[in-house]
């Protein structure tokens, strides 16, 4: 069958800015997206520039976004991406400086896998033979061990859009692949140090990264079981930490979300410098209308909740 | 100019364990790849490690281990060398679970192994079906951890010789297509496979034999060039690989009378005790047979994993279920899966040492590309990881010992300029309508047509001529990308160079070898000849072409036998 593809375009040695260009690919079903860029690279138009190689969903070269997703080329079927759309749109991955068409600088997504200490950080000695460990630690490991590093999470992440300072779902899911690991020797240091700016209190839980990843590592579910970790290693001395139980202490105790003690609980009651600053964005709301009640009701079965709360907490 | 100790070319499992080594030795080390390092093809390992690692409930022994290869080899892989990777293979093995790798357990918290072809014991330490990746990955945190500097989408272009010493490499920056020498001291070759001069190969596309054809073309000998793997379990499709572990956990090859071929003694491969577990030569050859005899479903062998249960499947080959329902549009849960042979490995390569040394002064080489030789006539499954940590670690110590006995010495400007002019000679050629993928495709398919699991003269001289012609395309094809940044265009020509050199290396091999050895089948000369033919066939470059020497096979304790399964 014949295949529509557009491609954005972009080559800084031209001086010009990106722009679309229109393929048409003689595929057949079977085959992939990248399939198809591989016949237009190699026999149509030879400048087309991608990173790709094993074309088994492995290596993680070719994430791009297909459709407006990101995804790897490679195990994205043509037939797929043309159930909703007549063409094939073809882009590079967001999040990052694009080099040249479908190659972006992939040199910010390293520097942030580097900041989590990406390696086994043992403390006591080495044993002669291996570690002995239960199956059950390692197999749970699987999950984030099958990450290739491909950036299609980063790619689509909601909140490295707006705060490039994020460590990301795959910074933060290689981290838990260490503070996972009955082996490690440091990972309290490690639930701190995640515990701060840019770290796992700041996803915002949108689940793109869950929905993009080819290889079904779920980042947010790594990021969320960091901050039970956290949480249980007693590092609740910071925004995150404070919002999530300030959310929960005001949803057991009235049965819904009290946002004005949220907000101060979250920042702490002794952080006069942040809660002075929230003063204009208070006063914006109030003149929006969108003020929260001044007195906080209980809600109708409020007791209810209470109960669910008790009855789960007993069980821990 | 930039100058180190030692340069690694390639940056897969045995190019960074030979790094890390090198710098435990105290030399100032880098490495060079045309890809980030966890985008090598050391990934596409699925099914394990081996290491005889006997212990309470689990007999085996490092002699056990070093047999079935020689065996496996069909008795051309050199014993001292496998004696040598046998012994170390535990201690390396723990040593990676040092690192991190998360290998599959027992009960008890110990390493669990599970079974793979041609071994007579249990001894294929795994993570899930993904230890290639498993263990590139955390190889690749202990280089971070080791600070040891990466060109990274450096390409290659050429070695810098000095009075027959190898002193480091010319190299593009495919980022600003700047060409710059990097000097060294000592280099090594770690670039892997060659897959790619074959159409189809489960091989990735970086696989293009270029560290084969860098010695090569510099003077190294090449060892048994002639014995290409084809891998028993491959998708029609595309090419992809089904791991050895579907076997390993006990799947089945059935015919499409639904029996399992690999116990039916008309099939002159059949292996009553081994079945699907035999050597990857012996099943790959009766699968053909199955379907050259009209056996096969649509052309191909069904591969049936149903028996094995959700559970299993799921918790140790989710992966190979994963390809299957993409590629294939088959869930192996539910229904078995066609498959074919298909090139995947390349036993030959850069004649080596067991201490990673080539022919060449200062120039070493570890992994695929290297041929110690251990896999002889047929690389047993899950030999091939324990290869790169083995002796990428030994490569690593010989070559920093060798740079701190030698001086850095005083290479000329002109190298750089030389190769710049080389370029840029290619890149204003008069355009041609005969662009490099056509030439690569109509190569590989000349191979695989002709020296595939069945080969014999006729075919293999077809093929020799196939590839003279090619090789005169090749020198007047033209590149349309003129840019500097990221141009493919020119990089994948240059690959299609390096792969039609190592093209006509293997053709050479498999006309010279006149009997039929491990994956080398001739249906003209069908039986093993020891008189003979119990020999490495060596190829050096001499005035253009590829001249053939022959090297005695070291045999230490197991004299051939016939070789059944």
């Amino acid at each position: 069958m014949e295949v529509a593809v557009k491609i954005k375009r972009f080559n800084r040695e031209s001086g010009s800015g990106p722009y679309y260009e229109d393929f048409k690919v003689e595929c057949d079903e079977h085959e992939m997206v990248l399939d198809a860029l591989i016949k237009i690279r190699e026999y149509q138009d030879q400048s087309l520039a991608l990173r790709c190689s094993c074309r088994s969903a492995i290596c993680g070269s070719c994430a791009m976004r297909v459709n407006g997703h990101a995804g790897l080329a490679c195990n994205t079927k043509i037939t797929d991406a043309l159930a909703r759309s007549d063409t094939i749109v073809v882009e590079p991955v967001g999040n990052t400086t694009v080099v040249k068409d479908l190659v972006v600088d992939a040199k910010p997504f390293w520097e942030k896998i580097g900041k989590v200490q990406p390696w086994l950080s043992p403390t006591g000695p080495t044993p002669d033979h291996e570690y002995i460990v239960d199956n059950s630690a390692m197999l749970a490991l699987n999950q984030v061990m099958g990450c290739i590093m491909c950036g299609a999470c980063v790619s689509d992440c909601t909140v490295l859009e707006v705060d490039k300072r994020f460590l990301g779902p795959a910074a933060l899911a290689k981290a838990l692949r260490f503070a996972g690991d009955p082996r490690d020797g440091i990972q309290a240091e490690r639930l701190q140090k995640l515990g701060g700016p840019g770290g796992i209190w700041d996803c915002t839980h949108c689940f793109e990264c869950v929905q993009v990843c080819p290889k079904g590592v779920a980042p947010m579910d790594q990021i969320l079981d960091l901050r039970r970790k956290a949480v249980e290693n007693g590092f609740v001395n910071n925004n995150g930490a404070r919002h999530a139980e300030s959310l929960a202490n005001s949803v057991k105790r009235s049965g819904w979300l009290d946002e004005k003690r949220l907000i101060v609980e979250s920042y702490g009651f002794k952080n006069v410098g942040a809660l002075l600053g929230l003063i204009p964005t208070a006063l914006r709301s109030l003149l929006a209308r969108k003020m929260p009640p001044l007195i906080h009701h209980k809600r109708p079965g409020a007791d209810k909740v209470k109960r669910i709360f008790e009855k789960l907490e007993s069980k821990q | 100019m930039p100058q180190h100790d030692v340069l690694v070319i390639g940056a897969g499992l045995a190019g960074m364990r030979a790094a890390i080594e090198a710098h435990r030795h105290g030399a100032n080390v880098a490495v060079v790849s045309k890809v980030h390092p966890v985008r090598s093809h050391s990934n596409a390992a699925q099914g394990g490690i081996n290491a005889a690692m006997p212990e309470e409930g689990r007999e085996d022994d490092w002699e056990s281990h070093a047999f079935d290869t020689v065996k496996g080899s069909d008795y051309l892989g050199d014993q001292d060398a496998i004696e040598i990777m046998a012994r170390e293979a535990p201690s390396d093995i723990i040593e990676l679970e040092h690192m991190g790798v998360i290998f599959n357990r027992d009960e008890r918290g110990r390493l669990g192994a599970r079974s793979f072809g041609g071994a007579s014991f249990a001894r294929t330490f795994f993570v899930a079906d993904i230890t290639g990746q498993a263990i590139l990955h955390v190889m690749y945190e202990q280089l971070m951890k080791a600070g040891i500097f990466v060109y990274e989408e450096w390409f290659v272009t050429s070695l810098i010789m000095l009075d027959g010493a190898c002193k480091g490499a010319v190299a593009m920056d495919m980022l600003s297509g700047r060409i710059e020498p990097i000097q060294a001291k000592s280099v090594i070759l770690a670039s892997g496979g060659l897959g790619r001069v074959y159409e189809p190969s489960t091989n990735a596309m970086i696989c293009t034999g270029d560290g084969i054809a860098l010695a090569y073309n510099a003077g190294a000998p090449l060892l048994d060039m002639e014995m290409v793997q084809y891998h028993p379990t491959t998708l029609p499709a595309n090419g992809a690989l089904l791991s050895e572990a579907a076997r390993g956990e006990g799947a089945y090859l059935i015919n499409n009378e639904g029996e399992r071929f690999m116990g039916n003694p008309r099939n002159p491969y059949y292996a009553p005790n081994k079945m699907e577990l035999a050597s990857r030569d012996v099943v790959s050859r009766a699968e053909r047979v199955e379907i050259d005899a009209g056996r096969g479903v649509d052309g191909a062998i069904l591969l049936d994993c149903r028996h094995l249960g959700k559970q299993k499947i799921l918790e140790r080959l989710s992966q190979i279920r994963e390809l299957g329902i993409q590629f294939a549009g088959v869930d192996i849960v539910e229904e078995p899966i066609r498959i074919v042979p298909g090139m995947h490995y390349q036993m030959g390569g850069i004649k080596t040492d067991v201490n990673g040394a080539t022919s060449i002064e200062g120039l070493y080489a570890a992994g695929e590309c290297a041929c110690i030789s251990l896999h002889g006539g047929n690389r047993l499954g899950a030999n091939s990881l324990l290869e790169t940590v083995v002796f990428g670690r030994r490569a690593g110590v010989t070559s920093a010992q060798y740079a701190s006995s030698v001086t850095q010495p005083v290479i000329s400007n002109s190298i750089k300029s030389d190769e710049e002019n080389r370029i840029q000679a290619i890149l204003n050629r008069d355009p041609t309508n005969d662009p490099p993928a056509a030439i690569r495709l109509a190569m590989g398919q000349s191979m695989h047509n002709n020296v595939a699991v069945f080969r014999d003269e006729e075919g293999l001289k077809k093929s020799r001529e196939d590839i003279a012609q090619l090789k005169q395309r090749y020198a007047q094809a033209s590149i349309n990308d003129k840019g500097k940044v990221f141009n493919y265009n020119l990089i994948s020509y240059l690959e299609l160079g390096f792969m039609l050199d190592c093209a006509e290396t293997i053709v050479a091999g498999a006309i010279e070898r006149k009997e039929s050895r491990g994956a080398h089948t001739r249906t003209d000369y069908p039986e093993r000849d020891d008189e003979n033919w119990l020999r490495h066939t060596l190829v050096t470059l001499k005035d253009g072409e590829p001249h053939m020497d022959f090297l005695p096979v070291t045999i230490t304790r197991w004299q051939p036998q016939a070789r059944t399964y």
